[in-house]
């Protein structure tokens, strides 16, 4: 059954058509891996999906709730879509642990206590267990991206879409926030991505989709897509970020 | 001439009191003007365009003229127009918060937008109403950039409560022009008025100083 549901969206920003008719079905479990080149519509895509973006024609059905069925229930599609941002966006004024616990008790109504509770088990999961009293601007980018994973993940979503994680990362800093989605991925978790980290679409991507000009032109398993692609633009694309 | 260290210390308690005036002039119009400003200034920075368009006149109406002018339309004109009778208190008390709230309001609103906008979307997709977002996300962020400006504002609306002279309220400056009129002593009751203003506009500042450093900028 699909978690998520594109039927022929069309998204545009005034004159600019940045999706055109896009179908699409993700399944729970998939880990979907979105490539394409600068200005294609990737982050668009994804936004829509948590309706950060207004989706100005067909249909998007995210765990059986449309993205047009009005504010309330698009704030329960956000409550299953967890985000995670390219610039991370941690909240500056909360320390590591806050910004974890901050969603379950805002969002869920779960008691202070409990929020703390399960937001150390999270920062320990993401390697963090020892930075939970540090504000945001005392950690490095890889170990504020780890925390922003948690804290997507402690509002229990079904589903988590990542933007370019590990784009604005040192490159040794990157492999830290790959290792977190890596074990996320093992656990089952459905994940959209959209990135360049060619690797990880090979080893814990379960399917790569390469988007042009507003539209998905090649859907496929990553492995082979990464071995041999008969796409020409994909195979000129792959060279480049390699 | 010679500085009479004792006209200062007979004047001393009226000016007490008019400084005791200002001070509560001063402070229920700026409660009153944050409460206003914060309106406003959310109005402006979130409404549509209705909300914003009003919030909009009123500020540009309360900028766009003097504050001799709006004290004196509060308390002379608007008996006439709406027979609506203030006393010269409310009327300086009404005056702040009208003129105060327009200023704050586009501090609130400029720190509120200056706030970067991935982290409005970081508690949009938790799945927060956008109140929320403004309350535990974005407001507490802006509040500490509005600590600077706010704090000029107090201090200029302070001084502002002196020209309540003109409807004859007495705070400090009154009270300093009353005493000069009966004893011509010029020098010693404007520096003693002025020494008054400038501990009252000080402590202000070292309350902000300190705000300012208990907080961290973000
Ligand atoms: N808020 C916006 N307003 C106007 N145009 C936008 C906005 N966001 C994205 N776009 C345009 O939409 C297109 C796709 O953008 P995006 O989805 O960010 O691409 P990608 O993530 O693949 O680089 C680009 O042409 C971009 O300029
Ligand atoms: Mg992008």
């Amino acid at each position: 059954m699909s978690i998520v549901e594109f039927r022929k969206v069309t998204k545009t920003f005034g004159p600019v058509v940045v999706l055109r008719e896009v179908d699409l079905n993700i399944d729970a479990g998939e880990v979907v891996v979105l490539i394409g080149p600068s200005g294609s519509g990737k982050s668009t895509l994804l936004r829509c999906i948590n309706a950060l973006e207004e989706i100005n024609g067909g249909d998007l059905v995210v765990d059986d709730i449309s993205v047009r069925s009005g504010r309330s229930k698009v704030r329960l599609i956000r409550q299953e879509a967890g985000m995670v941002f390219q610039q991370f966006n941690l909240f500056p004024q909360m320390t590591a642990l806050q910004n974890v616990a901050f969603g379950p008790q805002r969002v869920r109504g779960v008691a202070k206590a409990e929020a703390i509770e399960q937001a150390k088990a999270l920062l320990a999961k993401v390697g963090l267990a020892e930075r939970g009293h540090h504000y945001p601007s005392e950690l490095s980018g890889g170990q504020q991206q780890r925390v922003a994973i948690a804290r997507a993940l402690a509002v229990k979503p079904k589903l988590m879409l990542f933007d370019e994680p590990t784009s604005a990362l040192d490159p040794e800093l990157r492999h830290e926030v790959l290792r977190v989605m890596r074990s996320l991925a093992e656990e089952g978790m459905t994940m959209i991505v959209v990135t360049h980290e060619m690797a990880f679409a090979r080893q814990v991507g379960t399917r790569l989709i390469f988007m042009e000009d507003g539209k998905i032109s090649v859907d496929g398993n990553p492995a082979e897509l990464l071995a041999n692609t008969t796409n020409p633009r994909l195979k000129e694309f792959l060279q480049h970020v390699h | 001439m010679e500085f009479d260290w004792s006209v200062i210390a007979d004047a001393m308690p009226a000016l007490l009191s008019g400084a005791r005036l200002t001070i509560l002039i001063t402070v229920a119009g700026l409660v009153g003007g944050l409460i206003v400003g914060f309106v406003a200034g959310l109005m402006r920075a979130y409404g549509n365009a209705i909300v914003n368009g009003i919030a909009f006149a009123y500020v540009e109406l309360i900028r766009g003229t003097p504050i001799v002018v709006q004290v004196m339309f509060i308390y002379f004109a608007l008996p006439v127009l709406a027979d609506i009778r203030v006393n010269p208190m409310t009327a300086a008390v009404v005056s702040i918060i009208v003129n105060a709230g327009a200023y704050i309001a586009e501090i609130v609103r400029g720190s509120f937008l200056s706030v970067h906008k991935g982290l409005k979307e970081a508690g949009l997709a938790l799945g927060l109403p956008m109140w929320k977002v403004l309350v535990y996300i974005i407001g507490p962020v802006a509040f500490r950039r509005m600590i600077p400006p706010l704090g000029n504002q107090f201090i200029v609306s302070l001084k502002d409560t002196s020209l309540f002279i003109v409807i004859g309220v007495g705070e400090l400056t009154r009270q300093g022009q009353e005493i000069m009129a009966a004893n011509f002593r010029a020098v010693e009751i404007w520096s003693a008025v002025a020494i008054l203003y400038l501990l009252m506009t000080g402590t202000l500042t070292l309350i902000l100083r300190v705000t300012e450093k208990r907080m961290r900028i973000l």
